[in-house]
């Protein structure tokens, strides 16, 4: 039964704790647009999706009023375009990224990702043209997102993709340096990276998903910190009870929009993803629910403890309101679209060690991180497989999505603008990597991995 | 299937009456209303069965929108599946 309380909770999460739902994402295979005439393939990719996603964007506004509930992106997420560059030898594949662009735009979306290869293990066909091509596909394009997975539990970490990525990240931003690095930020190295993200830049449809289903991202930091807020001397296993409950509310109102657009849109509802994803906005913050349980500055002593809590907690709320909960779930920590983080990185207190030392606890890993200009291939190479190595050994998701500040130093800043935030430049450590890296070859999976 | 409006603003007259003259016109049928003014200050909250309504929900939710802002009122109309989803297991 309906009450008064319920009602205006429901009201102020909406409008005084930016509540809402981050995006719904279509996942469309495009395997049956594998084609060795590349011609051919781009109008087969650009007419699936153009067909499947047509109504995506109109159906969220219709959902947003019925609901009165905010859905801040509709985007679209497609089977990784290495597979189909595979079947084109010799042909270059930004063509595909062009292809891509041109559908996101028919469609109204806010990004397409997919622009991906999945190298864990080693490299298969059309795989290094891909990966080699990211850098002009990025700058040539605005809404096309790419992603590399480099390693799993499974499978070790391929070392020889990490030096390559290390190179890759650098040529995003240079390409783009006229453009605050933009490239950099659409592009997220992983290790086990999940088939069913519908977040960004790291989203792609993985093959072993259906024809094409419907995911949902929720968000909610500040309905979170709010929450919290109200306890100001709970022990921390009640602090944690309060956010499984808030969790559990914020997930259910997902799964209403995802089962609602599913059913709407007449296509399989896939996940909700419980991530807590935070916005530059005032309000909307990851850090300052951290510092809402007692931290003077995110990043200081006890954060790492404290996210722990925070993921673990969201996700036990998360998981009982949905009936199909996947992506990335838990906490993500990105700094420069997190107004808690921006501050505590500018202040010094948040610095790439710790950021490291959290992402072995949050649900992904070291992102949007503005490094100096002058870092070398090689030093990114190595933070991408400290990061790679947390997220094998611990059996979850870790990504990397560092950007090179081409040109500018410790202490200035990159506006991305938007959802992207502002992102400080962040010292890195200045000891070099190179010969580790040089080295190549794998990383052999961990004991662990050998399960059956 | 009912909507819940709820309207908090300056209290003038005829607030109720322009909500459910809204209503009216899209074939909403009031079931309940609980409204309070505290010093100058309306407050209401109104479910409405739309099962009968004659148009969709997004356009009785935009009507209600513009005339929220013409009259400088907060107006929120919503599905009450999402008070439902999200308060009751």
């Amino acid at each position: 039964m309906l009450n008064t309380f319920n009602i205006l909770e429901t009201i102020r999460m909406i409008q005084d704790q930016c509540l809402d739902i981050r995006t719904i994402t279509m996942g469309i295979s495009l395997l049956d647009c594998i084609d060795p005439d590349i011609n051919r393939a781009c109008e087969k990719v650009y007419d699936k999706i153009t067909s499947k996603a047509q109504n995506l964007v109109r159906t969220g506004e219709q959902i947003e009023k019925e609901y009165g509930i905010p859905i801040v992106n509709k985007r679209i997420s497609v089977t990784p375009i290495a597979i189909l560059a595979a079947a084109c030898p010799g042909q270059n594949p930004v063509r595909f990224a062009k292809t891509l662009q041109k559908a996101a735009d028919t469609c109204g979306v806010n990004f397409l990702g997919g622009y991906s290869a999945l190298v864990q293990k080693g490299f298969s066909a059309g795989d290094l043209e891909l990966i080699r091509s990211i850098p002009e596909a990025l700058a040539e394009t605005s809404n096309v997102c790419s992603s590399v997975n480099i390693g799993s539990t499974r499978s070790g970490i391929n070392m020889d993709a990490a030096a390559i990525m290390g190179e890759i990240v650098r040529q995003c931003s240079e390409l783009t340096a006229d453009r605050q690095c933009i490239g950099a930020a659409k592009l997220v190295v992983f290790c086990n990276a999940v088939e069913d993200n519908p977040f960004m830049a790291g989203a792609f449809h993985g093959v072993g998903e259906p024809d094409c289903e419907i995911h949902v991202g929720v968000s909610g930091p500040g309905v979170v910190r709010a929450a919290i807020a109200k306890y100001p001397d709970a022990r921390i296993d009640e602090l944690a009870d309060v956010i499984k409950k808030t969790a559990f509310k914020i997930t259910r109102m997902g799964q209403l929009v995802g089962a609602r657009a599913s059913k709407m849109l007449d296509v399989p509802f896939g996940i909700v993803d419980l991530s807590l994803a935070p916005t530059p906005a005032v309000g909307d913050s990851v850090a300052h629910i951290l510092e809402g349980m007692g931290l003077e500055t995110c990043g200081t002593h006890g954060t790492t403890a404290a996210l722990a809590l925070l993921n673990d907690a969201v996700k036990k709320g998360g998981v009982m309101a949905s009936s199909s909960v996947g992506g990335l779930s838990g906490a993500f920590i990105p700094v420069s679209e997190d107004a808690g983080m921006i501050d505590a990185a500018v202040d010094g207190t948040l610095c790439l060690e710790k950021l490291e030392a959290m992402t072995a606890v949050c649900s992904v890993g070291l992102d949007m991180i503005v490094v100096p200009g002058d870092i070398p291939a090689s030093t990114i190479s190595a933070i991408i497989a400290d990061e790679a190595a947390i997220g094998m050994v611990n059996n979850k998701t870790t990504a990397v999505r560092l950007i090179p500040a081409i040109g500018k130093q410790e202490g200035d800043m990159l506006e991305f603008g938007g959802l992207l935030g502002s992102g400080p430049v962040m010292p890195y450590n200045h000891k070099s990597s190179e010969k580790f890296i040089a080295r190549g070859g794998r990383i052999p999976a961990p004991m662990h991995s050998i399960k059956n | 299937m009912r909507a819940v409006i709820t309207v908090i603003g300056k209290d003038t007259v005829g607030i109720l009456h322009k909500v459910s003259g809204i209503c009216a016109a899209h074939n909403a049928n009031i079931i309940e209303v609980t409204q309070s003014v505290m010093q100058d200050m309306f407050a209401m909250i109104m479910m409405a069965d739309i099962s009968q309504i004659n148009s969709d929900f997004a356009s009785l939710s935009d009507d209600m929108a513009e005339m929220g802002k013409a009259e400088c009122l907060d107006i929120h109309c919503m599905h009450e599946d999402i008070f439902n989803s999200m308060h009751e297991i």
